[in-house]
């Protein structure tokens, strides 16, 4: 057992969403709607085991120049609107990419009154760069990460616009 | 969702889960064994507690083998910040941005 502080190999990020799980799935999968919350970079997916997966940088990156693919994976399983199941590398520094891949499991159920819960899984086991940057460890205001994200999804999926 | 907001508040609210938030924070996920052995507290005490943290989603259990980890789930509380310390504080903010600008005019 890890007793240090070092961020847990697992982590698990849920939230409950008033949409529907076809439109949580395609707010996750579809580029145009990547393009609309969290860093806004657009994601692409194959979506069948062993179909690619990337995230390009966002318009907003690019004017700061940073360009091309930040993310890349592969999809293990794809069985929508319900359970995704993919490889995730940052390509942000060479650090980032000698870590590797890590695995990343997204769940969406349907619960009570339109709501839905989505819980991301993230196995960081082995890449303690990559469990800081998603558990927004680095950041002094707590902005980035899974949190961030996640409740950035819910705003734009409850009110039809991001916090921005 | 407010009722949820209540209950996260509620969950938060107290010095003994607060800690047992920042244990989870800091270690790998947790047995209740493991969350019990820093707490002057009885074994039903904990498990009353944590109930109250994982009725407010802060923490979720999955079971690995023949044992129940326990994992911090912080978006409950980036929600609750979202919502509620960011919009005053960004209105804290511009506030000193105004009176700087006026007290800038005047000079």
């Amino acid at each position: 057992m890890n007793t240090s502080n070092k961020p847990a190999p697992v982590q698990i990020y849920e939230i409950y969403i008033k949409a529907k799980p076809e439109k949580i799935w395609e707010a996750i999968t579809k580029p145009e709607w990547t393009e609309r919350y969290g860093y806004q970079g657009p994601a692409e997916y194959e979506l069948r085991p062993g179909g690619k997966y990337k995230a390009s940088a966002s318009k907003a990156m690019m004017t700061m120049g940073i360009q091309g693919t930040l993310i890349d994976g592969e999809v293990i399983e794809a069985k929508p609107p319900n359970k995704l199941v993919q490889t995730y590398r940052m390509l942000f520094s060479d650090q980032n990419r000698e870590e590797g891949f890590s695995r990343v499991t997204w769940e969406i159920e349907a619960t009570q009154s339109g709501f839905s819960r989505l819980t991301v899984t993230h196995e960081v086991e082995g890449k303690p760069i990559m469990a800081a940057m998603v558990s927004s460890k680095f950041s002094e205001t707590g902005t980035g990460g899974w949190s961030w994200i996640l409740s950035d999804l819910k705003t734009l999926l409850e009110t039809g616009q991001a916090m921005g | 969702m407010s009722e949820s907001d209540d209950k996260v508040f509620k969950a938060l609210a107290d010095p003994t889960r607060r800690s047992l938030l920042d244990r989870l924070f800091k270690h790998d996920s947790l047995t209740l064994t493991e969350l019990e052995s820093k707490l002057e507290m009885t074994r039903f005490g904990v498990m009353k507690h944590l109930r109250i943290l994982e009725d407010a989603r802060l923490v979720i259990t999955r079971r690995s083998g023949r044992t129940k980890l326990h994992f911090l789930n912080p978006v409950p509380i980036r929600l609750i910040h979202d919502r509620w310390i960011d919009k005053y504080t960004e209105r804290r903010v511009s506030a000193l941005t105004d009176l700087k600008a006026q007290l800038e005019n005047a000079g």
